[in-house]
């Protein structure tokens, strides 16, 4: 019953084909329709700036006070395009190849194929914008190798590649809102999608200054609104970043696929203790020259420097003798969990290993590590108050990214029509693991160049239709059930934060289905998830009043729902026996202790479907068919 | 303060905690009156951010059934520009170059008092407690702050080389993350650090050119009819968590006396 609407001919001829053979709205009568679109990172700001251009009316909205505060401002390292400026080899198919595999073959063809075409477009445009680039200093782009590519395709603007993408998207958004084509909401949170006739019609949002609820109609529903890596409490994702907007989507009938696939950083800066609220990223590029290891000797409470070299553990260099220190993220990640748990790790907590670049230093010397890294060491002494010249880094793996997220089509419609999901926030084009540097590739290519064209094919038949008024009792319902709830909040009078449940849901969350997942913990999991959210329900305290500014009842809703949507993820978990990319299941391993998939039973996206609160969710496939790929073991020795 | 490894954990406990008196600044809304709340905080981790602290505060509020201080945030590592309040009459706090989130507790010493304020500055409304309504800045950027480029119409990047000084200039001026320090922390609650950031970061580059004059005249005035006017104090840039160069004021003043001749110019041909 899922179909991509994936279009047929060969593959490189798709998208073209695709464009034009999906319906048109003529120019003059673009302003004869609405769209709202829902998020305004890289993905949310980039649609509704180039709707806007052809001439939509666009209604734009962020829970944030500006635009350029979404969480795709924190984006570090790059982000990459086909353009092949280096000579050495890129090609469009070479990214799709790349991207296919890193995401351990879970993800649909057509998409990848498409996203690695519109990459080139995506740095022109980027450009022209005045993002500064990097430059040579004959002032062309300058790239580099990320993330273990053997080709340089990342471009970057120092180590604010996000921050300079997204300025360029505000700033385009800007324009837009300055010519009157685009509607900014600030401060506004979306808490429910409305339905009629099985179309998506408009939302429900709640004014955080004045905590009324608002309903807005339209043509169209885009949410670009971010992934759901808070569902662990601790990530790399800014405080705010949440689910809700997805997961109410899902409730009123958009499939969630494969919620289990979660990115999981290997070089974070480690847990300090109970009261830490996030982790910070550091960037993938210090594993270029930092040698990671751990003592030998088991709960070893001697000092780095005390420890001989012959006592200390290069696991990854011993392990991968081909790859070292620079396996992908998920092997090195895993690799890190195995020694601490073993009991080798590092640090006060003994909940970190060592990135040493002692070996670097010596030889290149003190300057040239300083000329590369010196802006993460500041930061790493910064927030640990430790000098990563003279003792080694202490990291840890932390979320990161989510490759789920709401199931769409080629198209990017979810199966709610008139509903479209964009960014991080669908579960496109990454499968089971994304590669660094292709999370803003994605955003922005759905965005600028996917989007604009592909809405047309819904709203042009609905020419002449008006929105649906929100005078309809569809939206009076919609604002009631949020305004009842959100106010409900007030009224528990527990005795613990909205932080406290939070916190505790991440601790099961992270202990289950972080890392390395199996049977036993998931299931447990399963039972744990649904008691703790009958307490929080029951028990937890809001403060203060809804008719007005309150951060704890901002959170509270977005902490119900990450309740709901934790259960989803661990079932998915559960279902899918394999491991594959970032979800490694125990029992699904190589001897070596390798991620061993199972094509033969789970080349399939899973998107499940909503059946209300009391039911359990059902199981829908999209099989994955790979037709210019050849399906092979990941090997990184 | 002693090395993780090597002591014994009671010792680490009593090294790594303070005792804190915070004068903080309370306020239920734009047009509400505010007064300061006195509050203790003690075993305060010294590893803990500044905003990790008021966290812990805020749960020992709602412990105590008081509403906790709604203080702005969210990325939490100094890139967002969410975050930012006075203290001790400081914007950002006593760090160099460090926005609020990333400021830690290890920079202060058992038994200081704290006073953390709101930014104060007529364009920024306190909306509750710490937090302030910034959207003028919004304003001054959708007044120019862009190079009209609609998707789909550039040609090839490559095409347009950049000269590797320029980049890095523009570069330098586009680091700026709008958290209005600048303006907290000038005497006349200027904007000229922020607006000439963005300025100069399109201005210089080739592709800004077209819509330079324009976007210099728009952008400068749409600030004056907002903020205050610019004494060159340079208090701005002390409190600067990017480091954002004076010298894009200079240019931006430059740049605005031509843009008016240039834009007359422009328009009658
Ligand atoms: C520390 C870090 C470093 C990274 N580095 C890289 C990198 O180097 N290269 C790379 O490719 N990727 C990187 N990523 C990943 C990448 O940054 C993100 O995946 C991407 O920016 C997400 O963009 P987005 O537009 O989908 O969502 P976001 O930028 O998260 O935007 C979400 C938007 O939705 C709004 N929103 C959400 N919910 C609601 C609601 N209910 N109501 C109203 N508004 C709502 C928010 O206000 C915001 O505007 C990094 C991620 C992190 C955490
Ligand atoms: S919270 Fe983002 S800059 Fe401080």
């Amino acid at each position: 019953m899922l179909d991509a609407r994936i279009p047929d001919g060969p593959i490189a001829e798709k998208w073209d084909n695709h464009k034009f053979s999906v319906k048109l709205v003529n120019p003059a009568n673009k302003r004869k329709f609405d769209i709202i679109v829902v998020g305004t990172g890289l993905a949310g700001a980039s649609a509704a700036a180039s709707l806007a251009e052809l001439g939509y009316n666009v209604k734009a909205f962020t829970f944030h006070d500006s635009p350029r505060r979404a969480h795709s401002i924190a984006a570090q390292g790059g982000i990459n395009a086909a353009k092949n400026y280096r000579n050495d080899g890129d090609s469009v198919y070479r990214l799709f190849y790349d991207t296919v595999k890193g995401g351990d073959y879970r993800s649909r063809e057509a998409n990848v194929y498409r996203l690695a075409q519109v990459s080139v477009d995506i740095i022109d445009q980027c450009a022209a914008q005045g993002v500064p680039f990097a430059r040579e200093y004959g002032g062309l782009l300058a790239n580099r190798s990320f993330g273990g590519a053997q080709v340089s395709r990342t471009f970057y603007a120092r180590g604010q590649t996000g921050q300079q993408l997204l300025l360029g998207a505000y700033q385009a958004l800007a324009a837009q809102v300055r010519a009157g084509k685009v509607t900014l909401y600030n401060r506004s949170d979306m808490l429910d999608v409305v339905i009629k006739d099985g179309h998506a019609c408009g939302i429900v949002t709640r004014d955080l200054l004045t905590g009324e609820v608002h309903a807005h109609s339209a043509h169209a529903v885009v949410l670009a609104t971010g992934g759901y890596g808070n569902v662990y409490y601790l990530s790399t994702n800014a405080m705010a970043c949440n689910v809700t907007a997805a997961w109410r989507a899902h409730r009123k009938g958009a499939l969630f696929a494969n919620p289990c696939y979660t990115q999981i950083h290997p070089t974070c800066i480690p847990v300090s203790d109970e009261f830490q609220s996030k982790l910070t990223l550091m960037s993938e590029s210090l594993r270029n020259d930092g040698r990671i290891w751990v003592p030998r000797q088991l709960d070893d409470a001697r000092s780095a420097a005390d420890i001989p070299e012959s006592e200390r553990y290069y696991y990854l260099e011993e392990k991968y003798p081909s790859f070292g220190n620079l396996v992908p993220r998920d092997v090195a990640s895993r690799n890190a969990k195995t020694v601490v748990d073993e009991g080798r790790g590092v640090g006060p907590l003994k909940n970190g290993v060592y990135l040493d670049f002692a070996a670097a230093i010596a030889r290149d010397g003190v300057e040239a590590v300083r000329e590369r890294y010196g802006n993460l060491f500041d930061m790493y002494e910064r927030i640990t108050g430790e000098d990563p010249y003279s003792l080694p880094m202490r990291i840890y793996p932390a979320t990161h990214y989510t490759m789920g997220g709401l199931w769409v089509d080629y198209n990017l419609m979810t199966t709610v029509p008139g509903l479209y999901c964009l960014g991080e926030a669908n579960f496109s084009d990454h499968g089971a693991n994304r590669l660094g540097a292709s999370a803003l590739m994605q955003g922005l290519a759905d965005g600028y160049f996917v989007l604009p064209y592909t809405i047309g094919d819904h709203l042009a038949p609905k020419l002449g239709d008006a929105p649906v008024p929100t005078t309809d009792p569809v939206f009076a319902e919609a604002l009631a059930e949020v305004d009842r709830r959100t106010r409900s909040w007030t009224q528990v009078k527990g005795t613990r934060s909205v932080e406290h449940y939070h916190r505790e849901l991440g601790k099961i969350v992270w202990e289950y289905c972080g890392m390395a997942r199996n049977k036993t913990g998931l299931e447990k999991a399963l039972s744990e998830i649904p008691a703790l959210r009958e307490e929080f329900r029951k028990n937890v305290k809001v403060l203060g009043s809804p008719d007005g500014v309150n951060q704890q009842l901002e959170k509270v809703n977005r902490v119900d729902d990450f309740m709901e949507f934790a259960e989803l993820k661990v079932r998915d978990a559960l279902h899918r026996a394999e491991s594959c990319g970032g979800h490694f299941r125990e029992e699904s391993q190589t001897p070596e202790g390798e991620a061993l998939r199972d094509d033969e039973n789970f080349s399939y996206v899973a998107a499940w479907e909503w059946r209300g609160p009391d039911a359990d969710p059902v199981l829908h496939k999209e099989h994955l068919n790979f037709e210019n790929v050849q399906l092979t073991q990941r090997s990184y020795k | 303060m002693s090395s993780t490894e090597s002591t014994d954990n009671g010792s680490v406990e009593q090294d790594r905690a303070l005792n804190l008196k915070l004068r903080i600044w309370r306020q239920d809304g734009p047009h509400a009156e505010g007064s300061f709340l006195d509050v203790d905080a003690d075993q305060i981790p010294t590893d803990a951010s500044f905003l990790e602290m008021l966290d812990m505060v805020n749960e020992r509020l709602i412990e105590d059934d008081i509403e906790p201080i709604t203080f702005p945030h969210d990325c939490r590592e100094g890139i967002c520009g969410t975050c930012g309040v006075m203290i001790n009459g400081q914007a950002h706090g006593p760090e160099r170059a460090t926005a609020t989130c990333q400021l830690h507790m290890r920079k202060f010493r058992d038994g200081d008092q704290i006073v953390i304020e709101p930014w104060r500055a007529a364009a920024f409304p306190v909306l509750k407690d710490l937090m302030v309504d910034r959207r003028a800045f919004d304003r001054i950027i959708e007044a120019g702050g862009y190079i009209s480029a609609p998707t789909g119409t550039p040609q090839d990047a490559n095409e347009i080389p950049v000269p590797k000084e320029v980049a890095d200039t523009a570069m330098d001026a586009a680091a700026c993350i709008g958290c209005g320090a600048c303006v907290a922390a000038c005497p006349n609650s200027a904007a000229q650090l922020f607006t000439s950031a963005k300025l100069a970061h399109l201005n210089v580059l080739p592709q800004g050119q077209p819509e330079r004059w324009r976007r210099t005249e728009a952008m400068v005035e749409t600030m004056e009819d907002y903020f205050g006017s610019c004494t060159n104090h340079g208090e701005c840039h002390e409190a600067c968590p990017k480091e954002i160069s004076l010298d894009f004021i200079a240019f931006m003043n430059r740049d605005y006396i031509k843009s008016k001749s240039k834009n007359r110019s422009l328009a009658s041909q």
